[in-house]
């Protein structure tokens, strides 16, 4: 066993700190995430996950608290879990206990969740963060499996509630970070990239619409260099932007109380994206004794290393080795190499591109045009109406010179649209580019004859030269190539 | 024709393989003994249809040659296993329309070897007791009746013991060949003690809980209460199984446990613990003891004498780990998906009133107490000791059983039966001190059987209690057949 990590061990950097009249400070702050496992039964039974079936549809009598019923482990739960410690370079204890805890609500047949308290199934791990001018490595302090509870609706009767049990009893995997951020955006780029590696493991969709990764947020302040502050927790926040938006309010609020001469309380709070604050739910005076103890309907959970050892075996390339890899073997920027591996379909679309073609063109492509329109069109990659191949062939008529990017850009649209063999596009609709210099001068000429005024400026002022490239290029239609336009044109008009 | 509910399950085995009655014929006896006999108050559900029903299909396949196990036999269940389609009680109002739509696996390994149910019989509530009082179906009467000094009957009635009081009373009436109960912390060998029968808990694991509705899931195991040696053998045979769906349940082979029963005991090794010879022992108890002793020496078993030196602790330690578990193990009786409900101002008061009105007075004190024990700042006193408690009773007997004891002999109980009230209006842990032979068993997770060694002053049956190795049925099965032998069985006068 490591000896445990100090736990206040990265100061907020200058520009991170929030600036007020009576001096700077500093935020800390934790996130427990919940992602929902990947798994097509549920942890203890045998009932589907399957989002949108109409309620109380996924139930096992398990699910349903029957008296005399039992909880099973579904084992690719525990598979899941320890693929995703492993994606977290994290400690994967070989033997983990699940614990009941106890609490009363409707949304929990049980009377009890059974999660893992003491002894977690996987242990420290980190993460590492691109920020836009430095990579930073965020701890992660645990990994434990719990049941989700089912779902309470108040609003369909005046006088009743109803309760479905379709989410009661699907995985959950609670990530637990070390309070090692400092600021709104770290936060939110934690959760992106958390959210990366899971997609990338496969072991949760990350869909955060669907409830399917949430975010419990600790916030703290500081003085710089104090020690930490009393923090309050924000529940249940479901996307990235209120991830942010809940942290910066949570700041303000609480320096507001303390610049004030008052005193944090520690209590759990709701944020309301409607009116982008947050409120109180409970204090810790307030806060359930839930009465952990170990769960003795469950053995404690043991798996051998081979177990680990297999499926590590089977771990696909995560996003920081495939970005290394991209950098290394492709030669794109390493902003571009993050921006191709936040999601594993889209790192797999720009290898299909630039194998064995222009890796730098190929990402230029992928990342501005192809990922922007999709991005535009609400599209994910999965669903591009243009295949790697067909844009791949654009690339290569770009760098064979046949096509000049104005017109890639026409022929993108093209194929985009109608599909179709790109070099069988520029063939049948004479998209060529035309590096025949007879008829380039014979168009330069023309130009220059219709506009005598013009070539007296360009002799003074030779940055008009731009506008004669334009009036060529729309002469023959954009297939000249705008280098040999260039050159022509400064011979004959004489300038440098 | 001889009275058929005088047999033993072995008789009446042959008798309907012989044709000498049917297996209707068979039932049809006790049915008729279980309407007579409704002052004991045995059953909660008597279910005659469905056991003639059975006793038909029993019938028809002994015609066809396709005769199980158990077949035609008409047995009592315990109101804690779920019967699919017959209202399962545990003797609770909080459950006193519950109709289970599943089988528990006890129960229904029992009617694939061909059993016939006569009906669901009475326990204390949740199996929180030792005399069969707490049910919220009112006491059971136990069939024996004391006598005076002058030998005349003292028609004070006395309980059958606890929890699984209808299961004893039913078998000691007659009102069945034998019955299936589950022990906590001796719930069904203090009532064989009572009622002059044979009652076994077998290992922890060996029987599945799948079904069965929880008091202490680490401790309840499910056995048989029958008449002989033989029956109980005969019946665990049934009983025991391998489960999916229970975790706990071990993958053992499951022996016929009926070949162990007649085989000698010479050279095995019988230990008796010194730590049972409590101060103030009754010394007809303690004579039982010597008797028993007595007994396995002349069949030629190497008696000596043992130290369980944690053997003290026992009762607080269970009385905690049991409590603890039962407080969450109920918290599903909300009146929210079946059960009763008392609709109250919110959820809150609903939980409040449903839990108030449904559960009585010894299961309410259970709650708290586990509740209480489970709390924050007093888990480590408490839970957290009774589980090292527990770890070091179970090795306690692991020593024995290492130094070469093959089994333990103990007395079942510190008394013979009592009046009903006469302890129970008094300090519950009066009550709860009648556990004190037999929870070690439960902790240690090993199997204990009670047979019958002898009669009290006043005329009533006293139990001897072995207790074997982790899976070491078959050498009680053994020994008791010798006291059996030696004490002969005993039978009620009736009544009723």
């Amino acid at each position: 066993m490591n000896a445990p990590l100090p736990l206040d061990r990265r100061a907020a950097k200058p520009s991170q700190r929030i600036k007020s009249a009576t001096g700077d400070w500093e935020m800390v702050i934790g996130l427990e995430v919940h992602a929902q496992v990947n798994s097509n039964s549920k942890l203890f039974s045998g009932a589907s996950t399957h989002f949108g079936n109409a309620p109380n549809s996924n139930v096992s009598l398990v699910d349903a608290a029957m008296p005399g019923m039992l909880p099973v482990i579904n084992v690719e739960c525990v598979k899941q879990a320890i693929r995703t410690g492993l994606g977290l370079k994290a400690q994967i204890n070989r033997r983990s206990v699940f614990d009941r805890k106890n609490y009363f609500y409707p949304d929990l047949p049980q009377g009890y969740q059974i999660s893992q308290y003491k002894s977690p199934i996987v242990g420290e791990g980190e993460i590492l963060i691109d920020m836009p001018d430095e990579t930073i490595t965020i701890g992660i302090e645990r990994l434990h499996l719990e049941q989700d509870a089912g779902k309470s609706i108040h609003d369909l009767s005046p006088s009743f509630s109803y309760v479905d049990l379709n989410r009661s009893g699907v995985a959950l995997m609670e990530i637990v970070s070390r309070p090692d951020l400092r600021s709104a955006d770290e936060a939110k780029a934690y959760v992106s990239k958390l959210r990366t590696i899971l997609r990338y493991l496969g072991t949760c969709d990350g869909d955060m619409e669907k409830g399917n990764l949430r975010a419990d947020v600790n916030v703290s302040v500081r003085r710089p260099g104090a020690p930490f502050g009393t923090r309050c927790e924000i529940k249940n926040v479901n996307s990235i932007r209120f991830i942010g938006q809940a942290i910066e309010y949570e700041a303000r609020r609480q320096i507001g109380i303390l610049e004030d001469g008052g005193e944090i309380i520690q209590e759990t709070r709701l944020f309301d994206h409607g009116k982008g604050e947050t409120r109180s739910m409970r204090s810790k005076e307030e806060a359930h004794d839930y009465r952990y103890f170990p769960d003795p309907d469950l053995l404690p959970l043991e798996f051998s290393a081979e177990f680990v050892e297999e499926l590590k075996s089977h771990l696909p390339e995560l996003p920081d080795e495939k970005k290394a890899r991209f950098i290394e073997q492709y030669g794109v920027t390493p902003y571009d190499a993050m921006v191709l591996t936040l999601e594993r379909e889209s790192a797999d679309f720009f290898e299909a591109v630039a194998r064995g073609r222009d890796a730098k063109i190929a990402a230029n492509w992928v990342i501005n045009e192809l990922f922007g329109r999709l991005n535009k069109e609400g599209l994910e990659v999965t669903a591009s109406p243009m295949s790697a191949d067909q844009l791949g062939g654009i690339v290569d008529l770009i760098k064979d010179g046949t096509i000049s990017g104005k017109l890639a850009k026409d022929l993108f649209e093209i194929v985009w649209a109608e599909g179709g063999n790109p070099r069988e596009i520029v063939e049948a609709r004479g998209m060529k580019q035309v590096t025949d210099t007879g008829a380039i001068e014979a168009a330069c000429d023309a130009v220059i004859a219709a506009n005598p005024d013009k070539v007296e400026q360009v002799k003074v002022k030779p940055t008009m030269l731009g506008w004669f490239v334009g009036q060529v290029m729309k002469q023959t239609g954009g297939k000249a190539s705008p280098p040999a336009v260039n050159e022509i044109l400064k011979a004959k008009l004489g300038i440098e | 024709m001889t009275d058929l509910t005088k047999l033993t399950i072995a008789d009446a085995r042959a008798g309907l393989a012989n044709r000498t009655f049917s297996a209707a014929e068979l039932t049809e006896a006790h049915i008729s003994a279980i309407e007579g006999a409704r002052a004991l108050n045995a059953f909660v559900t008597e279910t005659p249809e469905k056991a003639r029903e059975m006793a038909a299909a029993s019938d028809a396949r002994i015609a066809s040659g396709n005769a199980g196990r158990l077949e035609g036999i008409p047995l009592a269940v315990k109101d804690l296993f779920c019967t699919d389609g017959i209202k399962t009680t545990a003797s609770s109002k909080i459950l006193s329309n519950f109709v289970p739509s599943y089988e528990s696996t006890v129960t229904a390994n029992l009617w694939h070897d061909g059993a016939v149910l006569l009906g669901k019989v009475s326990c204390d509530e949740f199996a929180m007791g030792g005399s069969n009082e707490a049910s919220a179906f009112g006491p059971v009467i136990n069939p024996w009746q004391r006598l005076k000094a002058d030998g005349s009957i003292d028609p004070t009635p006395l309980v059958p013991g606890g929890s699984s009081g209808g299961s004893s009373a039913a078998v000691a009436a007659h009102l069945c060949l034998g019955a299936a109960g589950t022990d906590t912390g001796g719930s069904i060998r203090q009532p064989a003690a009572f009622t002059g029968t044979v009652g076994i808990k077998p290992t922890y694991g060996r029987c599945s809980r799948w079904g069965v509705v929880a008091y202490a899931s680490s401790l309840d195991q499910a056995g048989p209460i029958a008449r002989t040696v033989r029956d109980a053998a005969i019946l665990l045979t049934s009983f025991a199984s391998v489960d999916a769906k229970d975790t706990t349940s071990v993958d053992m082979p499951v022996p016929d446990y009926e070949a162990s029963v007649g085989k000698s005991v010479k050279g095995l090794t019988i230990g008796i613990p010194r730590e049972y010879r409590l101060e103030g022992l009754s010394p007809e108890i303690a004579k039982l003891w010597d008797d028993g002793i007595a007994w396995l020496k002349d069949a030629g078993a190497n008696v000596r004498e043992i130290t369980l030196p944690h053997t003290p602790y026992a009762l607080p330690a269970y009385y905690i780990i049991a409590t603890a578990e039962a407080s969450s193990n109920l918290a599903r009786y909300d009146g929210i998906r079946y059960g009763l409900r008392k609709r109250g101002e919110d959820i809150v008061d609903t939980y409040e009133q449903s839990r108030a009105a449904g559960f009585g007075p010894e299961v309410r004190r259970r709650i708290m107490l586990g509740t209480y024990v489970l709390s924050a700042g007093y888990y480590d006193a408490y839970y957290l000791k009774a589980q090292k408690v527990r770890t070091l009773i179970a090795r306690d007997f692991a020593d024995a059983f290492a130094s070469g004891v093959d089994a333990v002999l103990a007395p079942a109980t510190p008394s013979p039966a009592f009046g009903i009230g006469e302890i129970s209006g008094a300090d519950p842990v009066e009550m709860y001190l009648q556990d004190v032979f037999t929870v070690t068993v439960n902790l240690a997770g090993l199997p204990g059987m009670v047979v019958p060694g002898g009669k009290s002053s006043t005329g009533l049956p006293l139990g001897l209690q072995l207790i074997g190795r982790p899976f070491g049925e078959e050498a009680l099965f053994q020994l008791g057949q010798v006291i059996e032998d030696a004490a002969g069985t005993m039978s009620a006068r009736k009544w009723w």
